[in-house]
């Protein structure tokens, strides 16, 4: 797998006439370059040190540090250490681990503009502090040649700090207006350029009230906002590449008789191809050469196998199981179904992003509204008073007092305590309006192949076959790494049966596996090829000699925590449909199994998203859980989507949530922390409006002074912080 | 009043020596990893001797 993830050391073709440059190519790479390892699971002290301990052991490994917010550890360690090694030491100490590609992972490590943010913030931080002691001073007396004199000082720190760290809002003012749109940012540049032109005027007119201190304190505020926003989408956005880091777009190709590794955008219409067991499809194309089973569970949800020999067509996405395949090229790229069902996305994609956020309707409500408040009230006091500098003064006052602070931070403070709950429990928000969007679900559509069930297979019937049977079965199925034969011998082996003595033993791909067992011949595998006829059920069959063939049938394992959530689901009155494009006896069994009133079998993709799409027309939130390429289409006409990290890439690009463990249990709880979250930030706008009710016309009426608009200021910034923390 | 033109500086100095103290621990990694260092200082490895 490391070999794979660095990028095109054996793209070159010199590297396949030379396989030595390869692997010095590989050394050179290892000397200083780090492992890094996802640990999905840990959270506690205790994790941090067992694991560093654990890695620690290995001989080779120089030095190892976990990284509990990013739930990963980076370890160094001589060029012999393989990643894999490193995993299977830790899965040994009880911990979930996947090797991680370092090169992908350092540009998340160095946050620039996370750490700008951080800057800016820091200075406007200080800055605050150092003002608001000065205006203390001013409040509680100072008057004359010391009040002017501190105006002049606040007024040598506050501007430099102000071009500084209000840089991020006046590029994202001016990129507004030359749209020729108001956002959020208008109305603050304008406040803070107004407040500091007044100021100086009246500093340098020996005036009472300079607003140095507002200024200063309202960057601060906004950036701690909009750096809290920051940092949650950052960590969102590194555990997702983390995620892409682990898929490889690699293919080996036939070239003039010699196997080259290629990427698989440089892969030709005619060209061979070999796929290996266990391997992907990368292109659509016909079988040249070989059989095999293809598992197509991601495209179609299919559970059972499907038979492979030469002269059938398969599509890319399709997994290999049994035996090599080598395939002609048909489609590649752009043209092969995987890409006709991401175009599906595409359309279903500009329906999404009709949501608007309760962020930008709140600013689309302020913006306008601040800006006409503030010009009338120049006004009035103009035509009252005939006097500029009064009537700009309270017009700044009142932009001044109803700054956004508590707008900016009503919803940003309430977003990175919900979606830090959740990454704790699991669960990755890659969208800003997912949580938002979550707590409006009242329909939860479920995939069945590898969402509510595992996607590996678990034997049912041990029991009814005697001891025998079970041990040749054993004996049998040890041969091969079919997902059948593997979890049959790991059920026999559970339950203490030994396998019998089976000579001969041979794997027949795409078939199965035989054997001599007492001078008959015993084989384990396809109906046809056992003599049985075929049943619905996922099934193996075993003949010895010419009795008739013995079932061994299988079932589909649930995923960890599928009952309690849906459940859960349940019992919180949401409506749960169970949607799946295999056939209509197995999905039938699983949702009696679950409990599931509403499932349909034999589902298209594009039936799964009209069906979304119907229920939205009803009036309906849908939230869709899928993880296979025939979801992708669902997973973007829904309302907001989930996927577990074992789906396609393509369908964790399409899910707005993405469920990093194996267990489906938090999906319940991410809809009540939903709910409970939009409540807050809901609670913060009001609270926020309240403090702007009783300000404002304190500000109109000019009885603002700076200690007032200091004092509204911090006290809604603090209780709409304080709100959101108490997030359950 | 002269007491001011040493206690404004002085206040300005002390201010900018934490700043310069907190853009130093910026750049220098210290909040990468927030939850797990809150959690390693409860941690009992190396309370007997410092990390060789």
């Amino acid at each position: 797998m490391t070999a794979a993830l660095r990028p095109s050391i054996s793209a070159c073709p010199a590297c396949v006439a030379a396989p030595g440059a390869q692997a010095l190519a590989e050394q050179a790479l290892h000397k200083d370059a780090q492992i890094a390892l996802s640990l999905p699971t840990i959270h506690c002290s205790a994790c941090i040190s067992t694991v560093e301990k654990a890695l620690a052991a290995v001989p080779g490994v120089r030095s190892a540090r976990v990284n509990l917010t990013l739930r990963r550890a980076t370890v160094e360690a001589d060029p012999a250490i393989m990643p894999d090694q490193l995993v299977k030491v830790l899965e040994g100490a009880g911990y979930e681990a996947h090797e991680l590609d370092a090169g992908t992972l350092s540009v998340t490590q160095n946050d620039r503009a996370g750490r700008d943010l951080l800057m800016r913030m820091a200075v406007a931080g200080f800055a605050m502090m150092n003002v608001m002691l000065l205006s203390v001073a001013v409040w509680s007396g100072a008057t004359d040649a010391t009040r002017d004199l501190f105006h002049w000082i606040s007024a040598a720190i506050a501007l430099p700090t102000l071009a500084f760290s209000g840089v991020p809002f006046y590029k994202s003012a001016w990129a507004a207006l030359r749209a020729r749109r108001l956002n959020m940012d208008v109305p603050i540049v304008l406040a803070l350029v107004l407040a500091l032109a007044t100021s100086l005027w009246e500093t340098a007119l020996s005036g009472h009230h300079a607003y140095f201190d507002a200024t200063v304190a309202l960057v601060f505020f906004l950036l701690t906002g909009r750096y809290l926003d920051h940092r949650t989408r950052a960590i969102a956005r590194s555990a997702a590449q983390e995620l892409s880091a682990l898929e490889v777009p690699r293919a080996i190709a036939l070239r003039d008789g010699a196997e080259v590794q290629l990427p698989v955008a440089e892969l030709r219409i005619g060209d061979l191809i070999l796929v290996r067991p266990g391997g992907r499809m990368p292109v659509d194309g016909v079988i040249a050469d070989g059989r095999s089973e293809i598992d197509r569970s991601l495209l179609t949800g299919e559970t059972l196998p499907v038979f492979a020999e030469p002269g059938r067509a398969v599509s890319a996405g399709e997994v290999n199981l049994t035996g090599p395949l080598t395939i002609r090229a048909t489609a590649v790229g752009r043209d092969t179904s995987l890409h006709r069902m991401a175009d599906l996305v595409a359309i279903a994609e500009s329906g999404r992003s009709r949501y608007t956020s309760l962020a930008d309707s709140a600013a689309k409500l302020y913006a306008p509204g601040v800006h006409i408040l503030s010009a009338l009230s120049f006004l009035g006091w103009y035509l009252y008073s005939w006097d500029v500098r009064t009537a700009l003064n309270i017009a700044a006052a009142v932009l001044i007092i109803t700054c956004p602070c508590a707008l900016g931070l009503a919803v940003p403070a309430v977003t990175t305590a919900a979606s830090g709950r959740l990454f704790r429990k699991g669960m990755l928000i890659k969208d800003a309006t997912a949580l938002e969007r979550l707590a409006q679900v009242d329909t939860v559509v479920f995939d069945k192949t590898g969402t509510l069930t595992a996607g590996t297979p678990e034997l049912t019937n041990l029991s009814a076959h005697d001891g025998n049977d079970a041990a040749i079965a054993m004996a049998l199925a040890q041969m091969s790494s079919h997902p059948l034969a593997v979890s049959l011998a790991n059920a026999a082996r559970a339950a203490g049966i030994t396998p019998a003595k089976v000579d001969d033993l041979a794997e027949v791909p795409g078939y199965g596996t035989q054997g001599i067992w007492q001078g008959q011949r015993v084989r384990l595998g396809r109906a046809a090829w056992t003599g049985a006829t075929p049943g619905a059920e996922t099934t193996a069959w075993l003949a010895i000699g010419d009795a008739a063939p013995r079932a061994f049938t299988f079932t589909d394992r649930l995923r960890p925590g599928a009952a309690n959530a849906v459940q859960h689901l349940m019992r919180q009155g949401k409506r749960v449909i169970l949607m799946s494009g295999d056939t209509e006896p197995v999905v039938a069994a699983l949702a009696a199994r679950l409990g599931i009133a509403e499932w349909k079998a034999d589902a298209l993709p594009a039936d799964k998203a009209a069906r979304i799409a119907e229920l939205q027309a009803e009036g309906q939130h849908v939230l869709m859980v899928g993880d296979g390429l025939n979801d992708t289409a669902a997973l973007t006409a829904a309302d907001v989507s989930i996927s577990p990290a074992s789906a396609l890439d393509a369908a964790r690009v399409a899910s707005d949530i993405v469920l990093l463990g194996s267990d489906l249990e938090p999906i319940g709880d991410a809809l009540t922390t939903a709910q409970s979250a939009i409540r807050r930030i809901k609670e913060n706008f009001r609270i926020a409006t309240w403090y702007n009710v009783i300000a404002v016309p304190v500000a109109v009426i000019g009885l603002a002074t700076p200690l007032v608009a200091a004092l509204a200021m911090s006290l809604s910034s603090i209780t709409v912080s304080l709100n959101a923390l108490r997030l359950k | 009043m002269e007491v001011l033109s040493y206690l404004i500086p002085i206040s300005l100095l002390l201010g900018g020596v934490g700043l310069v103290a907190f853009l130093y621990t910026v750049r220098s990694n210290q909040y990468d990893d927030p939850e797990g260092d809150a959690r390693r200082i409860l941690n009992k490895d190396w309370d007997d001797h410092p990390k060789p």
